[in-house]
């Protein structure tokens, strides 16, 4: 493969970004195409059908199943309220009755001959999808959502827990070598998204939480801080839907690691500004990557690429895999020829001039690009 | 029928799209050359004959042969010589593959059927639901309807057996009103293979709800199964539903000369024709990015498993997390600090594409490898058994050994062959590690040959072989199958240093200590008899101290004699245990770092 590398992740402090906002079923959307939307505005919404409970009335009254329908006071499409009597059966020459009463408000729609069973389906649950970024509505899908577009920052993380929020950014340490420590974050910082450098530690992400702070974005943290803070381990890279009160966007990996330096100065010029994040990523069919958006005031037009670069003499990488793991550099060579590694596997290599001198070769699936 | 002379194939893998040109020459039909690309289900490409055509680019590039035409288009048939090719195959498992929810009445019974019968069509199962399967039934009902499956699969009763459960089932899953995972607004197909007398209220639950499809119950009584007929009406739901669904699958239908075949679906094919064709057990894994495919054939009986979460990136931290830091470590010849260890495995999930750049990294990777594969096997062997709840006549032996209906097929002294796939395997730098990991993570016992995929062509090789058997047989023992060597592996424990087998071959005598690897150099190609004499405490399938008269066979790696005892056993002592991995990565004639 003659493109063996990783695209890298978008850090760009001015593009369009297009967001779409889907129902997961079919409903109605309320907002218009040129409708101005802030990220908590609803813009589509539709009832979940409720699920049918079962009552097993031919075993509750002791019947045969086709006895049991016979004593049914209700048919399919009835609207039945908790309480009401569904099935009444007389025993001993009509001395005693039994009743089955419903436990549930619902609507019956299944009478079974085979078992002898009565289902309602209880009621429609709403659900409402918001706009999550700041911007415009410019288009509609039928029935199923709509695109939500806005020019701003965007910068895409390597991997987060958690999933949507908003809040003002905040910057809380001074350079993207810090580790956010429990002692930098204070009352001040809830509801905002707070961002570090190298790492946070375990103590930093449960104070995060117990302020109500929305989010944290640091370069790395420590796999077991991160496991400990869930409560659960992480087995396959499907995330987005933990139950924690801040989500947690990693920019560069693992451990410890420093912020790559455009991704900090990018940030920190952010500062004060109302950004939406989310920490769902999937590293599997569907690559989704971490976020954070910050709508900003339009300069001028870029629209938002969707090529993907390609590596070139000159181009910005980052190694991504020991024994380089994290240097920042610059290509210098890109031998066509495969070449023998360390390892002994022949692949596609480069080769780089790191930002503290060193000279290197890499296999080429072990950097990524850096894009603006 | 035309001649068909030159046979193009892809698989378009949930990462990359391979493509294979098979030409026939001097009446026998070989690989020519080998393409591949990254595989375009997702944006902004979202259409997945953009990697295919890239693929076919490289292999145009390089057998200098012109098989696209101005639009990008597959020229099928040949147009002229030289210009396209005869016939257009393909294979797929990208955007998540074949994603199945099955149902059964009881656990161990009809909805392990139902599951055997999903997994040997090719499909990922992401629930198995059973009456007794000890949810209460509003966790089923939220269960089915999260999960957005492809399609479902519904089994139970014998046939004139039990039809009340059936209609639970079936009651359940209208309750549920599942919705397929792509395709808003359409129905979901479900297919019943369940007792025939349940199939008319199951029709008058489900009918007007679902996409419904019926078919012969594949357990028809307790004692047979019959999955033909459930696994062709997945394979067909997966053309006309799933493929028509996912990005270009539609335009890739109209390209390819004969169906779209999910990629494992095709691999258990291939397999299958291996093991009819030169009359052996067989043990094949591929293991991938994402997941571990694991198939055998053991007695003419076929069986797939998959373990959807292990693999070398996207899940390896699932291997982590199922097989324990203490497990991986086991493998590795150097000391690693543990909190090392457990970040570089995330960084390599978060950033799957990356590769070992130094020995001590692609070390650390083949350890994990060892568990993954260990893993997915012990899974395989939980599935790839005889049927429960079948009253069978039992051997004395049997009463003895005390084996009960539901036992294992897999029988590793009667297992013949070992194919590993998937890039850790037919990647390897050297071939000898590929042996090593294998020899590992499945612990062979008697005589027993490995072998890996070359290039991992095994998907194109086995839809080509519902098409052309003989072509798909050709390509794969000329170009696609590596023998790295027989394996020569006592059972049982042995105290550690004194003689554990003595091998007499090509004139000569060699001695093998209890708890030592010894490779002898043996071309590939080369087959001898073998006296072999295990000492009184081991055995090698004809008795403990049993002398056993075999064939062995060379490889590109050699006979390997592995006097390490079985079931294997590592030093508890970390010090010892690294020195006794040095020995035997010596044996093998690999660096440890």
């Amino acid at each position: 493969m003659g493109g063996a590398y990783t695209p890298g992740l978008r850090v760009c402090p001015g593009t369009i970004v297009r967001k779409e906002r889907k129902l997961p079923l079919r409903g109605q959307v309320v907002v218009s195409v040129g409708d101005s939307v802030n990220s908590d505005t609803v813009v589509a919404r539709t009832e979940i059908p409720g699920v049918i409970q079962t009552l097993k009335i031919a075993e509750m009254l002791g019947l045969e199943p086709a006895e049991a329908v016979a004593a049914m006071t209700v048919k399919q499409g009835d609207k039945v309220e908790a309480g009401q009597v569904v099935a009444r059966s007389k025993s001993f020459f009509g001395l005693f009755t039994s009743e089955c009463k419903a436990p549930y408000t619902g609507t019956v729609e299944l009478v079974s001959r085979a078992t002898g069973h009565l289902g309602i389906r209880m009621p429609s649950r709403p659900v409402e999808v918001d706009a999550y970024i700041d911007g415009v509505v410019t288009d509609v899908l039928d029935d199923e959502g709509v695109v939500v577009e806005t020019y701003g920052a965007l910068i895409q993380g390597i991997f987060g827990v958690g999933g949507e929020r908003s809040g003002r950014l905040c910057v809380a340490v001074d350079s993207p070598g810090d580790v956010l420590t429990e002692d930098l974050l204070t009352e001040k910082h809830g509801q905002h998204v707070v961002v570090g450098g190298s790492g946070v530690t375990l103590g930093a992400l449960r104070k995060a939480a117990s302020l109500g702070i929305k989010g944290i974005v640091v370069g790395a943290v420590v796999d077991v801080d991160l496991i400990e803070y869930l409560g659960h381990d992480i087995g396959v890279a499907i995330t987005g839907q933990e139950d924690i009160v801040t989500t947690v966007i990693l920019t560069e990996g693992f451990g410890r690691l420093q912020m790559a330096n455009r991704t900090f100065r990018l940030l920190k010029s952010l500062d004060g500004h109302k950004v939406s994040i989310n920490g769902a990523t999937q590293i599997r069919a569907g690559v989704i990557r971490p976020e954070i958006i910050a709508p900003l005031e339009f300069v001028e037009h870029t629209d938002e690429d969707t090529g993907v670069s390609s590596l070139e003499v000159g181009t910005d990488i980052r190694v991504i895999r020991d024994p380089y793991f994290g240097a920042l550099g610059k290509v210098t060579k890109l031998p066509p020829e495969l070449v023998e590694i360390e390892s002994g596997a022949i692949v596609r290599v480069l080769e780089a001039k790191l930002e503290d001198g060193r000279e290197v070769t890499v296999p080429r699936a072990n950097v990524e690009i850096i894009e603006g | 029928m035309v001649e068909i002379n030159t046979i193009l194939a892809t698989d378009c893998g949930s990462t990359t799209t391979k493509a294979i040109l098979i030409e026939k020459k001097d009446g026998e039909y070989r690989l020519v050359v080998r393409g591949e690309a990254p595989t375009t289900v997702e944006a902004p490409f979202d259409d997945v004959t953009v990697g295919v055509v890239n693929a076919v680019r490289e292999v145009e590039e390089l057998a200098g042969r012109r098989i696209l035409d101005e639009t990008g288009r597959i020229i099928v048939p040949t147009a002229s010589e030289g210009v396209g090719v005869d016939m257009y195959l393909s294979t797929s498992s990208a955007g998540g593959g074949l994603q199945m929810t099955v149902a059964g009445v009881v656990r161990a019974m009809s909805a392990e059927s139902a599951e055997r019968a999903a997994l040997g069509a090719g499909a990922i199962i992401i629930d198995v639901i059973a009456v007794d399967d000890g949810r209460k039934d509003f966790e089923k009902v939220r269960r089915i309807r999260d999960l957005r499956p492809d399609m479902i699969l519904v089994s139970g009763g014998t046939d004139g057996g039990t039809v009340k459960h059936l209609v639970e089932l079936s009651e359940m899953l209208l309750s549920a009103d599942p919705k397929p995972r792509l395709g808003v607004g359409l129905r979901l197909p479900v297919i019943y293979a369940g007792n025939k007398d349940a199939r008319q209220p199951v029709t008058e639950i489900l009918g007007d709800r679902v996409d419904l499809r019926i078919v012969d119950n594949l357990r028809p009584t307790l004692d047979r199964e019959n999955l033909g007929p459930a696994r062709e009406a997945i394979h067909e739901l997966f053309l006309q539903h799933v493929m028509q669904q996912a990005p270009g699958y539609a335009k890739l239908s109209d390209w390819v000369s004969s169906g779209i075949m999910s990629t494992p679906n095709a691999v258990g094919q291939i397999i299958q024709t291996v093991a009819q064709q030169m009359k052996i057990n067989v043990l094949a894994a591929d293991i991938g990015g994402a997941t571990t495919d694991v198939f055998s054939v053991f007695g003419g009986v076929y069986n797939r498993t998959v373990s959807a979460n292990l693999g070398m990136s996207y899940s390896i931290c699932n291997v982590l997390a199922e097989a324990g830091i203490s497990n991986i470590s086991r493998w590795i010849p150097f000391e690693v600090d543990e909190a090392a260890l457990r970040n570089s495995l995330r960084n390599k999930m978060v950033r799957p594409t990356t590769i070992p750049q130094t020995i001590r990294e692609l070390r650390i990777e083949q350890a994990v490898s060892r568990e993954a594969l260990r893993l997915a096997f012990e899974h395989h062997k939980t599935l790839a058994r005889s049927l429960k709840g079948v009253q069978s006549q039992r051997t004395i032996g049997e009463i003895m050994e005390q084996m009960e209906t539901g036992h294992t097929l897999v029988d590793m002294l009667s297992l013949d062959m070992i194919v590993g796939s998937g890039g850790v395997l037919s990647h390897a730098p050297r071939r000898a590690e590929a042996a090593y990991m294998m020899l590992d993570a499945y612990q062979p016992e008697g005589v027993t040959m490995l072998a890996v995929d070359s290039i991992f062509m095994m998907p194109q090789l086995g839809v080509l072989s519902t098409i052309l058997p003989e072509a798909a047989s050709q390509v794969f023992e000329r170009d696609c199958l590596i023998k790295l060597g027989s394996v020569i592996a006592p059972v049982g424990k042995a105290r550690e240093g004194e003689p554990a087998c003595t091998l007499v071959i090509r004139g000569e005598t060699i001695t093998v200590p209890y708890g030592e690897v010894k490779l002898i150099p043996m071309e590939e190609g080369e087959s001898h008899e073998a006296i072999v004499r295990p000492s009184r405490k081991l055995d090698l399938g004809a008795g403990k101290g049993t002398e056993l008269v075999t064939q062995v066979e060379g490889g590109v790696v050699g006979l390997v004699i592995d006097c390490r005892g079985r079931p294997l056993e590592l030093p508890n002592d970390a010090r010892a245990r690294m020195s006794r991995l040095r020995d035997w990565y010596a044996a093998f004639g690999l660096e440890v770092e």
